[in-house]
């Protein structure tokens, strides 16, 4: 609108040519006030719980959730109709998208924007969200101590830095072994016990079945799945700032070169089991499949849509000789709480209820629940549900046998692998050959997050 | 409203008077926005590109930090092979495509053809990248039978690094190159008829029509076409970025420069990294402008 005033004054005198550059400064430098501005100076904020507090008002609780926990939020405005939430449906940052960093580096520009409560399917959001003061301190007075005891043992360490809890854990991905009964008993096998019987199992099936499954390794979290179970210590995050990356160590390559035999026969798949290609050509073919806890609903239920009474659970394989059961974690989403929230008693209220309460975590959350009380509830409630093959007893024991050796760093071991190692997988190269290269590239990526790495 | 009254008011107006403050007033609108959205946005960049965090001055550091990222070096090889390609394609099959369009030109199929090369340009950026998405991925593609027999089963194949220069020129040469044919269509069109018809007495054929006489006629669009493609094609980011989302990473990412300034400002919190690098760009673009300008006499009068 101001565009336009000047040339309407200037039908009037002629020496109004000039005045175009007079209006043009004026905008300019209105919009150099306006981008100035931006990081400019926040009301007054009283220190509460550890942090500093923005000025409390009333209003929506803004809630970022990914389309699968937007039932939860849905879920939770229906028992509470008083509470105004907003919900916002985003990608969960799943594989390492970073949507929610990028838009909370622009909200920390403008000074405003920040949603109240976060949910992320990623758990390393702490490892930028602290230094960025996104992520509010839980354990100072937000959240109760004896809430945050009753959460399984270590599902809240990938949300402390420096002893202080900045999230809380949604679920635990611990892997275990699936697999699909009927089928099993049909061919007259049974379920592998070690990575041994494992690897004779899938020779087996490439022999007698050919084009059955007895696993996949075309995912971003291949190595979440295997190499971590392995113990391969390619991820040890020894520091805030530290990670110590070792592909060449025995767990690697044995684990390296029992895949390659079975790929290369056929028997594990390298499509993904979220590719189209998956689930038009091998979703009936799936005998055995290694996976985290998330698989027996996202995996089986929703996106294979294999029948009921089909799916069983069973411990992910060991290497013979190994003394104590050790197993693979991926992701198990987080959520966050915005320091910058205004309206924090709300906020804490849905975050609370939203990661302890039986109604969601202990019925419908699709994954094994952080929170031990909802997890009981939870395996009750899917042993009910009558969908699984017997009891899912195997993901509570694997629960506390995640190997502490592979940790969450700021960069995305995802990206990674998907950058580096699949390719070279989908044009048939060995994973054993591709080793090196998938080092190489973890030293690199950690080293321009300013990581120092030991080899 | 202002366009009914101007009439009246000119009339009484000597018409120097009028000349002098129309031209201005019409640029002004122009002047405002490329102050807004172009000057003053280059202006904070370099602002940012020669201080660090706290907003002290720091020199080239920034210059310095980024080009020894490792995948800095990576950036620049893979840009630089798609310029190639892209300019080559878009210079070769535009031209091309517009001569054989200036033949057949005669009514309806002249006219069916223009539109056709038009419609892909009608499509957003983003949304004409995802459509190529589906057809790349050989079980959804409707010409998965095609994919096929090239040796494509799975999009994994297709998205092989070596492909990626050729599959992000087709997309980029589908989306873009229609816009231009109309556009050297109608500088065709702007050629005399006699100085064709001069050429035809003197026997010369189709072929020779099109080298020694259209093209030359046609060398400043060519110019400005390539001036611009280069300065997009420089900018490469949606369709590497789009890529690298339903590829899930496994192809596309941290594949062009722009997509490198975006993990600096947003991943690694480095803006000042990223305005380094845009600046950078910002200067090729510029000077490959130059450059080109200069060696075509762009600004020539006829």
């Amino acid at each position: 609108m101001t565009v336009n005033k000047p040339l309407a004054d200037e039908k009037a005198v002629p020496r109004k040519r000039r005045t175009a550059w007079p209006a043009a400064c004026t905008v300019t430098v209105a919009l150099a006030t306006a981008l100035s501005a931006c990081g400019g100076a926040a009301p007054a904020k009283t220190t509460e719980d550890g942090f500093a507090q923005a000025a409390q008002t009333d209003g929506a609780v803004t809630v970022w959730v990914d389309a699968t926990r937007t039932a939860a939020a849905k879920q939770y405005q229906q028992l509470h109709p008083e509470v105004k939430l907003d919900i916002v449906s985003y990608d969960g940052d799943a594989n390492g998208s970073n949507y929610l960093q990028t838009k909370v580096q622009l909200f920390n520009r403008t000074g405003k924007g920040w949603p109240d409560v976060v949910f992320s399917s990623q758990n390393n959001e702490v490892t930028w969200a602290v230094d960025a003061g996104f992520a509010a301190p839980l354990d100072k007075g937000l959240i109760a101590a004896d809430t945050l005891g009753r959460f399984a043992k270590g599902a809240n360490d990938v949300c402390t830095v420096n002893g202080t809890v900045y999230c809380l854990r949604n679920d635990l991905s611990q892997v275990v072994l699936w697999y699909d009964a009927p089928l099993m008993k049909q061919f007259g096998y049974t379920v592998p016990k070690t990575w041994e019987e494992y690897q004779a199992l899938g020779q087996k099936v490439a022999a007698e079945h050919p084009g059955y499954l007895v696993g996949d390794a075309g995912d971003t979290f291949t190595p979440e799945i295997y190499l971590w179970a392995s113990k391969c210590g390619a991820n040890h995050i020894t520091g805030p700032k530290a990670v110590s990356a070792d592909t060449g160590g025995p767990e690697c390559t044995k684990m390296a070169q029992l895949m390659d035999t079975l790929i290369k026969n056929k028997s594990m798949s390298i499509s993904g089991v979220f590719s189209t290609d998956f689930a038009k050509n091998e979703k009936d073919k799936v005998l055995l499949m290694p996976g985290p806890a998330w698989y027996g609903g996202a995996v089986f239920h929703d996106t294979l849509k294999t029948p009921e009474k089909t799916i069983g659970a069973a411990p992910i394989p060991q290497w013979q000789g190994d003394s104590a059961p050790a197993t693979g974690n991926v992701g198990g989403g987080t959520w966050l709480l915005s320091q910058h929230s205004t309206h924090l008693k709300a906020a804490t209220d849905f975050l609370k209820w939203v990661t302890t309460d039986n109604a969601y975590q202990g019925e419908k959350a699709p994954g094994f629940p952080a929170y031990a009380p909802a997890a009981e509830n939870w395996l009750k409630a899917q042993a009910a549900s009558g969908y699984f093959d017997g009891d899912l007893g195997a993901l509570k024991d694997a629960s506390s046998q995640v190997w502490p050796g592979w940790g969450s760093a700021q960069f995305s071991q995802e990206a990674i692998w998907a950058a580096t190692v699949k390719p070279g997988l989908t044009q048939g190269q060995t994973l054993v050959s591709l080793l090196p290269a998938w080092q190489d590239s973890i030293v690199k990526h950690a080293e321009s997050f300013g990581y120092k790495v030991s080899q | 409203m202002t366009a009914t009254a101007a009439p009246a008011g000119s009339g009484r107006r000597p018409r120097g008077t009028a000349r002098s403050w129309a031209g201005p007033a019409f640029v002004a609108g122009y002047v405002l926005l490329l102050l807004a959205f172009g000057v003053l946005p280059i202006g904070y960049a370099i602002y940012f590109a020669f201080t660090d965090g706290g907003g002290s001055f720091t020199g080239f550091a920034n210059f310095v930090t980024t080009a020894q990222d490792f995948r800095f070096v990576d950036a620049i090889g893979h840009v630089a092979l798609y310029l190639l390609f892209w300019l080559l394609s878009l210079v070769v099959f535009v031209v091309g495509l517009a001569l054989l369009l200036h033949r057949v030109s005669s009514g309806w199929a002249g006219q069916a053809l223009r539109f056709l090369y038009y419609i892909p340009g009608a499509l957003a950026g983003a949304a004409s990248v995802l459509v190529w998405l589906f057809m790349l991925d050989p079980t959804v593609s409707p010409v998965s039978s095609m994919l096929g027999s090239l040796g494509f089963h799975t999009f994994g194949q297709v998205i092989a690094p070596g492909n990626l220069p050729v599959l992000f020129t087709v997309i980029a040469f589908w989306t873009g190159a229609g816009g231009w044919i109309v556009v050297m269509y109608g500088a065709l069109n702007n050629i005399p008829t006699d100085v064709l018809e001069a050429a035809r007495i003197d026997g010369a054929g189709a072929w020779q029509t099109a080298w020694h006489v259209q093209i030359p006629m046609l060398r400043k669009w060519i110019v400005y076409m390539v001036i611009l493609a280069f300065a997009g094609g420089a900018q490469l980011f949606v369709e590497p970025q789009l890529l690298s989302l339903a590829s899930v990473g496994v192809a596309g990412r941290d594949y062009s420069l722009n997509q490198l300034t975006y993990d600096f400002a947003f991943q690694m919190n480095d803006i000042n990294g990223a305005a380094a690098v845009s600046l950078e760009l910002l200067v090729v673009s510029v000077s490959v402008a130059g450059i080109f300008i200069a060696r075509s006499r762009f600004f020539d009068a006829d």
